[in-house]
């Protein structure tokens, strides 16, 4: 199973299994990581699961959608490495995938 | 000694959050979460939009897998329900007459559907939304060529409306008051929402009375008090929810649409708290009680009680926020609109499907709603918590960056 990498904005790192085809942002809440608060459950409504991928990564990932981009925008502290977490799909080419979760969300 | 055991009453959005708050604040004692449903904790707003697609599936649905609980030690009795709490000897009884002993209560009991007791209600394919098992039901009657009739144009209403029609039937929405989303909103955003029902292919009729539904073995027809007869193979009520209360009346805790709590979700009895749609709160920022029905709502209640059951006083304080998804719409609401003076329209909801409206009660900005407008919506929820300054004649302007607002 591909793991993924949350590291807390303290540092605190965990490296937890998430399933192939479970979102970055349900592999957070399932192993119960603070940092990704996730309040519309993945439909792209609330902003509250924003991460930053880590810069290898980044053009493993498929593009933000129109709707994510404009959410990205509007987030405390956005980056150019900024993405919605629930709309990022794991998947065996991501296995390894590191994430850093903002201070904003715990 | 034995640990000290908190049990939450209701497994869904707020009691699933609850038990999971508790562990991380810190709880060391047991946790047990009753609820009468056979499953775990779900998602209840896809019920309406994905999962009634058949694009998710039940374990998509669910908030978190089962190993994930077993792993912190929460501990679920599912398909039961509660009937009775004594607060002097602090035990609870469940139907079949189990008792129960706790330290700590939690009460998540959520809401349920108001129904309609008219004739012919109790017919099959006459159906409601609320749980797994009703959108089970309600596929047993989607077929393309079929014919859907929804009471009540609400929300859920308005997203079954979308889903079905998307799926091929021909749908009629039946509204009682003037026009759809009455008691939620502005004119303004009921006659957008026509408009797009309208122009996928949806019926909306308005001012509608309805006297009982009719058929042999299964609805046929929905019949109106004018004499009017709308045909149909399913019916889906859908005219709002009644908070699951009465546990907590009985066994005297205040109850004024919904029971009560402090800011610190506490009811009256120092060990047990409440949290979600069951609740009524006195929201500081809109200075007035308040039962709201959104999972923003039952999360964030949820944390503030499980803080206050470990000793914690933390404030609930969260601004509202509620979001619907229709056709290719996204409706993103933060804030409360109810009260407000003026509203500043940015976009055009006469054409297109992008705008959205800001609410101003005393020049303070307390509501708004965004059509496809995330950026609108994220910029609008800080200058409402923050209640920050805007200048209306730039908002208005939809040539203005609303991040500009914000400078
Ligand atoms: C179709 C649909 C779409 C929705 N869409 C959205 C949306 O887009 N955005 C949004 O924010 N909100 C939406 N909502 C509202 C949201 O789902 C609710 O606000 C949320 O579920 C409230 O969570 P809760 O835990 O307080 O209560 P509930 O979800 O109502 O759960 C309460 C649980 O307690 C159980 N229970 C009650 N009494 C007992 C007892 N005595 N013993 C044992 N168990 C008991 C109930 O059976 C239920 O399982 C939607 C709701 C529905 C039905
Ligand atoms: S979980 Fe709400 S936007 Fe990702």
């Amino acid at each position: 199973m591909p793991v993924v990498t949350y590291i807390s904005h303290d540092g605190a790192i965990n490296d937890v299994e998430v399933a192939s085809g479970t979102s970055v942002m349900q592999g957070a809440v399932d192993n119960m990581i603070d940092g990704i608060v996730a309040e519309c459950g993945g439909s792209c409504s609330c902003a509250t699961c924003h991460v930053y991928i880590d810069d290898a990564w980044m053009d493993k990932i498929p593009a933000a959608s129109e709707m994510e981009k404009d959410m990205l925008e509007c987030v405390l502290e956005p980056e150019s490495n900024s993405r919605l977490s629930c709309q990022i799909s794991v998947t065996d080419e991501l296995d390894g995938l590191v994430v850093k979760l903002p201070a904003s969300q715990f | 000694m034995t640990e000290p055991c908190c049990i939450v009453i209701g497994a869904s959005h707020a009691g699933a959050q609850l038990a999971v708050s508790l562990r991380q604040q810190g709880w060391e004692g047991r946790i047990l979460v009753i609820g009468d449903e056979p499953f775990l904790p779900y998602n209840r707003p896809p019920l309406s939009k994905t999962f009634l697609s058949g694009e998710k599936h039940v374990d998509d649905l669910l908030i978190r897998p089962e190993a994930q609980y077993e792993k912190v030690g929460i501990e679920f009795l599912l398909g039961q329900r509660v009937v009775e709490i004594d607060r002097h000897n602090k035990t609870l009884t469940l139907s079949h007459g189990e008792i129960f002993n706790y330290d700590k209560l939690a009460l998540t009991t959520g809401s349920r559907v108001r129904t309609l007791d008219i004739p012919g209600s109790d017919l099959r394919g006459v159906l409601y939304l609320r749980d797994i098992n009703d959108v089970e039901q309600i596929r047993h009657f989607i077929g393309p060529d079929k014919k859907a009739v929804i009471v009540g144009g609400g929300y859920i209403g308005l997203e079954t409306a979308a889903m079905l029609c998307k799926l091929g039937l021909a749908v009629t929405i039946l509204e009682a008051g003037e026009r759809i989303l009455n008691r939620v909103t502005v004119p303004e955003l009921s006659a957008f929402y026509t408009r797009v029902h309208n122009e996928e292919g949806v019926q909306i009729e308005t001012d509608v009375d309805i006297s009982g539904f009719g058929g042999q073995d299964r609805v046929q027809e929905v019949q109106c008090k004018d004499g009017h007869v709308y045909p149909a193979d399913l019916v889906i009520i859908g005219i709002g929810v009644v908070p699951n209360t009465e546990l907590a009346e009985a066994a005297g805790l205040v109850v004024e649409n919904g029971i009560r709590v402090d800011a610190h979700c506490l009811t009256i009895d120092p060990d047990i708290v409440a949290a979600g749609d069951c609740t009524n709160h006195h929201n500081p920022f809109y200075q007035c009680d308040l039962r709201l029905e959104s999972v923003q709502n039952a999360m964030d209640q949820a944390k503030v009680a499980a803080a206050t059951l470990c000793n914690k006083a933390i404030q609930y304080n969260a601004l509202p926020w509620f979001w619907s998804d229709q056709y290719d719409i996204k409706l993103q609401i933060a804030g409360i609109s109810s009260g407000h003076e003026e509203l500043v329209l940015r976009g055009e909801p006469e054409s297109g499907r992008k705008f959205s409206v800001f609410y101003f009660r005393q020049d303070k900005m307390i509501a708004v709603d965004a059509i496809n407008s995330p950026q609108e919506f994220m910029i609008g929820k800080q200058i409402i918590s923050k209640g920050l300054k805007v200048d209306k004649i730039m908002l208005a302007d939809s040539s203005v960056s609303i991040r500009d607002l914000l400078q």
